[in-house]
């Protein structure tokens, strides 16, 4: 029954007849547009011309198309084209694909170098927006939080524990793994380095300097944001996608302060405590190093670490923590509810969170070491 | 191809779904056959939406056999399974539209994949689709979070039928849908059903659609397929839930 298309010519007297015949459906489509085209080269001729169908055995959209673009485009001039033999099954469908008008799609994509101006003056303006943004959230997160602090009954402790447990308990595993090999790996570099200066002892002095004031707070702030912060954003994403967070505020709730607050209470909370895991661990990767590789054993390691270092460089460390934990979770929460309707911006706004809060908490970073600086600490 | 006439487009036997220890459908039985309109209607939570699912391959099986333009879904090879895979169109409940596509892309996406043919043919039919449906050429290159529910249903359904499907599921194709668009969908499956003689499986609470759109009727109940037959047939059966289905306010309401 699935029979090759054909499109024949048979002249007719004065009149010049294409006979359509086979299968024409979408799985012939190719081949239907090619005769079709060649076909349409007849148009302008002298004689009239019809098209006859009487013999087709199959007719789809395509093929309904097909023939009716061909009839179209053989009615130039006075001449107008007919098409001859339609069954009634099939006259339905060619009346409805009559009715389409062929519109010309304009393709918008073209690259052209003011356009990519554009998109630069676009992207520079938007600096602008995302540190508004930043600052409306701020301000938003800050004034439901006082409405905490006056009604503390509204506080929903569930929903931060819950987060909690998501952003600190079950991050513990992996921040302590990777900040003990960082420990490990700054010891062994700097007793390699050193030795050559028989100066091997000084690697106690710049562990604890290092991972108490920056590598501690930093290496697990950057861990937190790409761990907790992307899951805010998609989290708060989707829910912004199923129309979640327009449900709640139409039930009387601020998003931020169901969604928002404990969210950041939780991050605030937890960069804090997962700093100071994370230091004690890279601390005990570094001794063991100094010890089975650099010889220094573990109590002369805990004798020069408690000259080299103060409590001021553990405080230094661990104030920047809830800093950059309020950045990252207001990065991801801006984020979030920025996520219009498609997957695809729900991925470019998680990325974005991503790559934004990194990049304010290495900025928050400098401005602490130039305020610490500052005031000699 | 003659035998394939007289057999059901899709064939159904003994099949058994389980969710953990809850079994959906209990040695369901159905057939659909060729060229005809099949409502599929029973209580929420009944397993209409699971065995659609489980008939297009979403939902895997514990037991039975399924058959689909005659060929064994179980033990057919990866190409006959493409080939019946194209054959046939599915409209979800959600529309289920590439989110991050125009409405174009998204009825083009089945026939870019399959048929080697030219973009501008792939516009001109996309249009064609799209004045089938009822919609206006504007909306090809809008995007699905631009649209209201109506107009989503009817882009998945030209996406449906981008590739001239011989078999169509719709699952709950009017639900959402006001009385007027609801009743002008009915008429345009029934229109498509005539001009590309499509065969329909429509999971459906709409009395209306049963009425207007359906040449017959399932009905699922306990896992299995409890009456099937014309509305007629339906409105004569003394099933209790049938009886309350086709004899109560709303019902009532749709026959005067």
């Amino acid at each position: 029954m699935n029979s090759d298309p054909k499109l024949e010519r048979i002249a007719k007297g004065n009149a010049l007849a294409l006979c359509a015949t086979g299968t024409w459906t979408a799985s012939f489509a190719p081949v239907l547009e090619r005769m079709v085209a060649d076909a349409e080269k007849l148009a302008g001729g002298p004689q009239s011309i019809f098209i006859d169908v009487s013999e087709v055995a199959k007719l789809d959209t395509f093929g309904a198309w097909l023939i009716e673009r061909l009839r179209r485009n053989l009615t130039k001039g006075p001449v107008e084209a007919q098409i001859a033999g339609l069954s009634t099954n099939y006259s339905s469908l060619v009346d409805e694909v009559r009715r389409v008008r062929a519109t010309a799609v304009v393709d918008s994509s073209a690259i052209t170098i003011t356009g990519m101006l554009e998109q630069i003056g676009r992207a520079v303006a938007g600096v602008g927006g995302t540190i508004a943004g930043l600052v409306d959230m701020l301000g938003a997160v800050l004034a439901a939080w006082f409405r905490v602090l006056i009604h503390p009954r509204s506080l929903r402790l569930t929903s931060t524990v819950h987060h909690m447990e998501q952003v600190c308990w079950r991050a513990v595993p992996i921040i302590v793994l990777i900040t003990f090999l960082i420990g490990c790996i700054i010891a062994q570099q700097g007793i390699f380095h050193f030795r050559r200066f028989g100066a091997d002892i000084f690697v106690v002095d710049m562990l604890g300097v290092l991972v108490l004031r920056e590598i501690g707070v930093l290496l697990v702030a950057i861990m937190v944001a790409g761990r907790s912060g992307s899951a805010y954003t998609a989290e708060l994403g989707s829910m912004k996608m199923r129309e979640e967070i327009d449900a709640l505020r139409t039930m009387g709730f601020d998003p931020i302060e169901v969604l928002v607050l404990p969210r950041m209470m939780a991050l605030v909370l937890a960069l804090p405590i997962l700093a100071f895991l994370g230091a004690m661990a890279a601390l005990y990767g570094g001794g063991l190093v100094a010890w089975l590789y650099g010889g220094v054993e573990p109590e002369a390691f805990l004798l020069r670490l408690r000259d080299a270092i103060s409590i001021d460089h553990f405080i230094v460390g661990i104030v920047k923590a809830p800093v950059m934990a309020a950045v990252i979770g207001i990065v991801a929460c801006v984020e979030g509810l920025a996520v219009q309707g498609s997957a695809e911006s729900l991925g470019q706004h998680t990325t974005a969170s991503v790559v934004k809060g990194i990049f304010f908490v290495i900025v928050m970073d400098g401005v602490f070491a130039i305020f610490f600086a500052s005031i000699g600490m | 191809m003659a035998g394939e006439i007289q057999n059901p487009i899709i064939r159904v036997r003994d099949i058994t779904v389980q969710f953990g220890t809850t079994r959906v459908l209990d040695g369901l039985n159905l057939d659909v056959k060729r060229g005809e309109i099949l409502g599929f209607v029973g209580p929420s939570g009944a397993g209409k939406s699971v065995l659609t699912r489980t008939i297009i391959g979403l939902v895997p099986k514990v037991a039975g056999s399924i058959e689909v333009f005659g060929v064994d879904l179980d033990s057919s090879s990866t190409a006959q399974r493409r080939n019946v895979e194209r054959r046939w169109g599915v409209l979800f409940q959600q529309g289920a539209l590439f989110s991050s596509l125009t409405v174009r892309q998204n009825i083009q996406f089945p026939m870019r994949e399959y048929l080697r043919v030219s973009q501008r043919l792939m516009d001109e039919i996309t249009m064609a689709k799209l004045a089938m449906v009822g919609l206006k050429p504007e909306v090809a290159e809008r995007f699905p979070s631009e649209l209201s529910g109506g107009m989503i249903k009817r882009v998945a359904l030209a996406r449906a039928l981008s590739l001239d499907p011989d078999l169509v599921f719709l699952d709950e194709p009017t639900s959402g849908l006001d009385p007027i668009g609801a009743g002008d969908f009915d008429e345009l499956v029934r229109t498509l059903q005539r001009t590309l003689g499509l065969t329909v499986f429509m999971v459906t609470h709409d009395l209306d659609s049963l009425y207007t759109a359906c040449d017959r009727i399932a009905v699922l109940g306990n896992g299995k397929i409890i009456a099937a037959g014309s509305i007629a047939d339906m409105q004569a059966s003394q099933h209790p839930w049938l009886r309350q289905y086709f004899h109560g306010k709303r019902a009532r309401a749709v026959m005067t």
